[in-house]
């Protein structure tokens, strides 16, 4: 597969990653980024993805990828398989986020990890105002058909590392452009409408 | 090779192995160096009746080693010289096709303890200058693949872009990588286990004890009574070969209806389709497979245990694997279901090896491997353009 552009916050993802190296990504979709660190960074890339037409897509186009859960199927691999485990825009839709935290901290070096903010002043606004379900284009679902059961926000999230002794190398603050913005944290909890973290076991 | 047959290899051959031997390369192995078998015989010197499709390369970097399955052989794309009918993988080998002639070095031997022109209970005991029949020893996965092998040697070939298989010949795949992980750059077994399971001895030995209740079997030496056990052979065929589909294929197919009759014929004549058709695949398979052999390659496969092998883990088998995986199963394959080749796909995890795995959405049960599943094309196109590329292939986009 040759890689074209991606999206934006995939395109942050692979410039976090060193190339020629190891790494796994959880929920891979259509293989966008795999096809990227692959073709562009040389990198020794495997993918993790729940949709059998995701996989299929995948393979098909070349790409190392397997049917599985990040729930539990992390479990099957060694320690520390990978340089980087990634996991995009998924953790707030898994089980139990710590313990996929956990495992992906576990099979690689360094975890990288993006989520829609919870704490985005849009969702904020809708809440209190609108007395709603918020449903914003990070988070487009109803109530009743949303995959995203453990929703959290930047600062949520940073408790959970600080609790669980992972450390936080990097974090980057997007705005609804997907731009990186440069703000202090309690501002970013507000601003930030997704988040994306480099982490390493402490 | 072709067409000269060395006649101290050829001393009681069946019609049908000369046939096969009069349309394929065999070659003579294991004359210096005896094989080894997992039972502890040695065998030597022994026959790999083999075909090759396309040219190898000069660095020697193309070449594909297919593994037949159950009853297949090495007549994979052209006419049969013995049945007449199509080759049984002419959907997946063949000019324009996923395995290309044009850019691969194709090769398909006939297994150990097979009927088609390799040493099998057909052949002569050099110590007695009998027949084997049941005196042959019971051969394994591991045998079958140490021939192929040998036959790797044999034609200079130090190791395999790919080697792939569905069924019995993904097991074949899996103990390639397992015994070989250096001869193999890619593998892709297909809808297969890595033990055969307990539901699938159990039909095996409905069929083995079907032969051999047949008086006709005489105990494995029929040929010495010119006879042989057509009948017991074709209820083995028939009870396999409902394993291989699936019972929505069955009822689509026949459903209930009637054979050249619209009312129960109140006896026990082939009144459904479905009993017609099966007495028909049973009768059309005693043509060209023998008895004995059937009985030897079921036992392979029953054995087959690539864990058992390895200390009881699959993992270890697959340890620093530098093989590139691709696992394809189906969602109506009851014989080989999805959840053997997710454990294999786990296993191969835990040994952080490349891999891919497919299940593919068919309704056309096991044989599924062996027909026109365009995803599974699809899949195996793309598995194998990545390949190519990571071995640096000529003629890859």
């Amino acid at each position: 597969m040759i890689a074209t552009a991606i999206r934006v916050d995939l395109q942050l993802i692979a410039d976090m990653v060193e190339s020629s190296t190891r790494a796994l990504d959880v929920g891979c979709g259509d293989g966008s980024l795999l096809a990227y660190l692959v073709d562009f960074k040389r990198v020794d890339a495997r993918g993790m993805e729940l949709s059998q037409a995701g996989v299929n897509a995948c393979v098909a186009n070349g790409l190392s990828v397997v049917q599985g859960d990040a729930d539990t199927d992390l479990r099957d691999y060694p320690n520390d398989a990978f340089d980087y485990v990634i996991l995009s825009q998924t953790l707030q839709a898994t089980r139990e986020p710590r313990e996929v935290l956990r495992q992906m901290l576990r099979v690689g070096k360094r975890a990288i990890v993006s989520f829609p903010n919870f704490a985005h002043w849009q969702v904020r606004l809708r809440l209190v105002f609108g007395g709603r379900m918020p449903q914003t284009p990070s988070l487009p679902y109803k109530w009743y058909e949303t995959p995203n059961i453990h929703l959290c926000s930047i600062d949520d999230f940073r408790a959970l590392c600080a609790e669980t002794g992972v450390l936080i190398e990097q974090a980057i603050v997007l705005n609804r452009n997907s731009r990186p913005i440069n703000l202090p944290p309690f501002v970013a909890n507000l601003l930030g409408e997704q988040a994306v973290f480099m982490l390493r076991r402490d | 090779m072709e067409g000269t047959i060395d006649p101290s290899l050829f001393d009681s051959l069946s019609p049908s192995e000369l046939k096969a031997l009069a349309h394929c390369h065999h070659a003579k192995l294991g004359v210096d160096r005896p094989l080894r078998l997992d039972c502890g015989v040695e065998l030597g010197p022994y026959r790999v009746a083999y075909q090759t499709y396309g040219t190898l390369n000069a660095q020697k970097s193309n070449a594909i080693l297919i593994c037949h399955a159950l009853t297949g052989d090495q007549f994979v794309v052209e006419r049969h010289p013995v049945t007449g009918k199509d080759g049984w993988w002419d959907t997946m080998v063949g000019p324009g096709k996923v395995l290309d002639p044009a850019r691969y070095y194709i090769i398909c031997a006939n297994v150990l303890g097979g009927c088609m022109g390799t040493t099998g209970p057909l052949a002569d005991d050099p110590a007695t200058r009998k027949p084997w029949n049941l005196r042959f020893p019971v051969v394994t996965v591991g045998d079958m693949v140490r021939t192929q092998a040998a036959l790797l040697d044999h034609l200079g070939i130090p190791d395999l872009f790919c080697v792939i298989g569905g069924s019995m010949g993904g097991m074949q795949v899996l103990e390639w990588a397992a015994s070989f992980p250096k001869r193999v750059f890619s593998a892709v077994p297909i809808a297969c286990a890595a033990r055969h399971s307990a539901q699938n001895i159990a039909f095996h030995e409905v069929g083995r004890q079907a032969i051999m209740a047949d008086p006709e079997w005489r105990g494995g030496d029929y040929r010495e009574y010119d006879t042989r056990p057509a009948r017991g052979l074709a209820v083995a065929r028939m009870t396999a070969h409902i394993t291989y589909l699936s019972e929505l294929a069955l009822q689509r197919k026949f459903g209930r209806a009637l054979q050249n009759r619209n009312a129960l014929g109140f006896g026990f004549d082939a009144d459904f389709q479905v009993e017609s058709y099966l007495r028909h695949q049973g009768s059309t398979f005693v043509e060209r497979f023998d008895a004995n052999s059937y009985l030897y390659i079921t036992r392979a496969m029953d054995y087959f245990d690539l864990a058992g092998a390895h200390g009881g883990s699959l993992s270890q088998a697959f340890r620093g694997s530098p093989t590139r995986f691709c696992l394809m199963s189906f969602t109506s394959d009851w014989l080989f279901p999805t959840r053997e080749s997710r454990q294999i796909v786990h296993a191969l995890n835990a040994a952080a090896a490349n891999v891919s795995f497919v299940e593919i959405e068919s309704d056309k049960g096991h044989d599924a491997f062996l027909l026109d599943e365009p995803e599974m094309f699809r899949t195996l196109s793309g598995f194998l353009k990545g390949a190519a590329i990571a071995r640096g292939l000529d003629g890859v986009r």
